[in-house]
């Protein structure tokens, strides 16, 4: 359940935006940051302290793509499907992480290891196609070099920057 | 150790030498984490002479000659909005910066932000004095943690230098500047949306009148304005409106920013003088097609553009030629195509993301373009017939006139332009059941079990 450092930060975070109604895109991001994604019992606490109904809190959360309502996997993979990344060749490095890994795109593997995201653009054009994993970019992408990347995270207990 | 690309070289021509960086003035030259940096170029001198020696009006009127129109895409003239927003009396008036760039393929406005924060706020600083606006917001996709770092910095800096807050530089002005974070919603561009999303709720688009300038953000008077068109504001005001009008054409002035990516040698962000051919920018800047491969189309305005062919490579880059050739300025995405695309595809991509992206409030786009999509996946999967062609040209005409937001007016470009330019590769897919280019079909392989 919600421990107490976790909600400590995420007080914080509603404090800061003086429990405001309009501030409700920056609260979800702070809690999200903190919590990893928004589950429905978040949401609803946040509603609650927002004095907000929690269909309009839910109804935000779902309508924007950034916010993640489900847990993701230990690592993130994600794909960049920008205009640029599609024509230079995004889609087969995703088929081939599906295959090699055995996940579907917007899941996660069975053991939850790994999950597999779609982004629309992260506004590194030039470099496309572009994968990025666990925050770590990479450019020019090839399925070989993606799927090295993805076995050197999952093979540690920590990532290493790659 | 490797030596310099040769065609990169500022002196050998080709990336930089049509370029005209006036928006991009201090990029790569300034520090942009150190306010002394843009102050020593000149910076918030703009500012500096508005409050000394402009008024109001004056500044609008300036703003007007200039010529101005906004970088966001539609194109509408600045100095009209300013004075629109100036005029209505109501009060407090607020300021939205539009740093959304949802368009996949753009990325002009984030490297304003990440290169020159600064020139941003200084625009806004201005505008702000020019229409009576007291608070401003920049509305900055969340996918942009460089931009939005660097952002917070400068409004951090401009804050303990006095040039945001009460008694701006010790005059009456008054300005506060806050970020808030976009969460990944193309319709979040539009104008009415955006101003949703700042307000925290669901970033779905409303009828219009009233417009933003009369009612906005909590039914206040808001002047929304895109992040380029806010740079060019303290050039326009340093240097005159005749200055800045010298560039581009007499009916679009200035600079356009574009995201150069896809199939070109030379990709990135460039800035051109309107009135440039497409030409130029593909191969002069671009460096052409790499691999000797062949040009097809170039994809101009994102999801909401069109897609030119190579007869069309002499058209002029301003707002009305664009417009006339069915494709659209956006917000200035360029991708070069090749002869390893193929157009049936590259329409149903766009259909596709524009179905991911429909808010869902009015029935022609949420309805309308799924149908749409059906028809594509029909065609791709070697089931199309040829009056499949009929009903997806009729139903770009009836989403185009009946959607309630640029969204879904525009949503039906990329398909009208291939269409109209590239129909004898549609009539290859449905006679043929085969795609030149080798995209399409794939996915029925894949299906069959193996």
């Amino acid at each position: 359940m919600k421990d107490d450092k976790r909600r400590g930060l995420l007080e914080k975070v509603l404090k800061d935006h003086g429990y405001q109604e309009s501030a409700l895109l920056e609260i979800l991001h702070g809690a999200q940051e903190i919590y990893g994604f928004l589950d429905k019992e978040l949401l609803t606490e946040i509603a609650g302290v927002l004095n907000l109904p929690p269909s309009q809190v839910y109804g935000v959360a779902t309508f924007y793509s950034f916010f993640k309502l489900r847990k993701p996997g230990e690592h993130v993979v994600t794909a960049c499907l920008g205009t640029a990344c599609y024509v230079k060749g995004v889609e087969p490095i995703i088929a081939a992480i599906e295959e090699e890994f055995h996940l579907k795109r917007g899941g996660s593997t069975e053991d939850g290891k790994l999950s597999i995201l779609q982004t629309r653009c992260i506004g590194a054009c030039a470099m496309a196609p572009i994968i990025s994993i666990d925050d770590v970019i990479i450019g020019k992408a090839t399925k070989e070099v993606v799927i090295k990347h993805i076995k050197q995270v999952l093979g540690e207990t920590k990532a290493e920057a790659v | 150790m490797g030596s310099p690309v040769k065609e990169m070289l500022y002196e050998s021509g080709g990336f930089f030498k049509k370029q005209h960086r006036i928006v991009l003035r201090n990029a790569g030259k300034i520090d942009p984490n150190r306010i002394q940096d843009y102050i020593a170029m000149g910076g918030y001198t703009a500012l500096v002479k508005c409050l000394s020696s402009m008024t109001p009006p004056g500044i609008i009127t300036e703003i007007l000659s200039s010529g101005l129109r906004g970088r966001g895409g539609a194109g509408f003239p600045t100095g009209q909005k300013w004075r629109l927003v100036a005029q209505a009396n109501n009060s407090p008036k607020y300021i939205v910066a539009n740093l959304d760039e949802g368009d996949p393929g753009v990325y002009a406005n984030r490297s304003i932000a990440e290169a020159d924060p600064h020139a941003i706020i200084e625009g806004m600083l201005i505008a702000a004095y020019a229409t009576g606006a007291e608070k401003g917001y920049i509305y900055i996709r969340k996918e942009y943690p460089l931009a939005i770092q660097t952002l917070q910095k400068a409004i951090d800096q401009a804050k303990a230098m006095s040039l945001l807050g009460d008694n701006i530089l010790e005059t009456p002005l008054k300005f506060d500047l806050t970020l808030r974070f976009g969460a990944g919603a193309f319709v979040a561009g539009e104008e009415t949306a955006i101003l949703a999303s700042v307000e925290g709720r669901r970033a779905m688009p409303r009828p219009r009148p009233p417009y933003p300038a009369n009612s906005g953000l909590w039914q206040k008077p808001t002047l929304i304005q895109n992040i380029e068109t806010l740079t060019n504001i303290p050039l326009i005001i340093q240097n005159s409106a005749a200055w800045f009008s010298k560039t581009g054409t007499p009916k679009c002035t200035g600079t356009k920013c574009f995201s150069l990516t896809g199939k070109v040698k030379n990709p990135g962000l460039i800035e051109v003088p309107m009135g440039i051919t497409l030409r130029e920018v593909v191969f002069d800047i671009g460096g052409g097609i790499p691999d000797g491969k062949k040009f097809k189309a170039a994809l101009i305005g994102g999801p909401s553009g069109g897609c030119l062919p190579e007869h069309l490579l002499e058209v002029p880059i301003d707002y009305d030629s664009l417009t006339k050739v069915g494709a659209i300025m956006g917000s200035g995405g360029i991708v070069v195509l090749d002869q390893d695309s193929c157009m049936v595809d590259t329409a149903r991509y766009f259909t596709e993301f524009c179905v991911d992206e429909s808010c869902g409030r009015c029935t022609p786009c949420r309805a309308g373009l799924p149908r749409m999509l059906e028809i594509f996946q029909k065609i791709t999967h070697g089931q199309g017939e040829f009056s499949d062609l009929a009903v997806l040209e009729k139903s770009c005409h009836f989403i185009r006139e009946a959607s309630l937001c640029g969204l879904g007016q525009t949503a039906p470009n990329p398909v009208l332009t291939t269409l109209r330019y590239f129909k004898s590769e549609y009539l290859h897919h449905i006679e043929n059941k085969e795609c030149e280019a080798g995209v399409c079909f794939k996915t029925r392989d894949e299906d069959e079990p193996k």
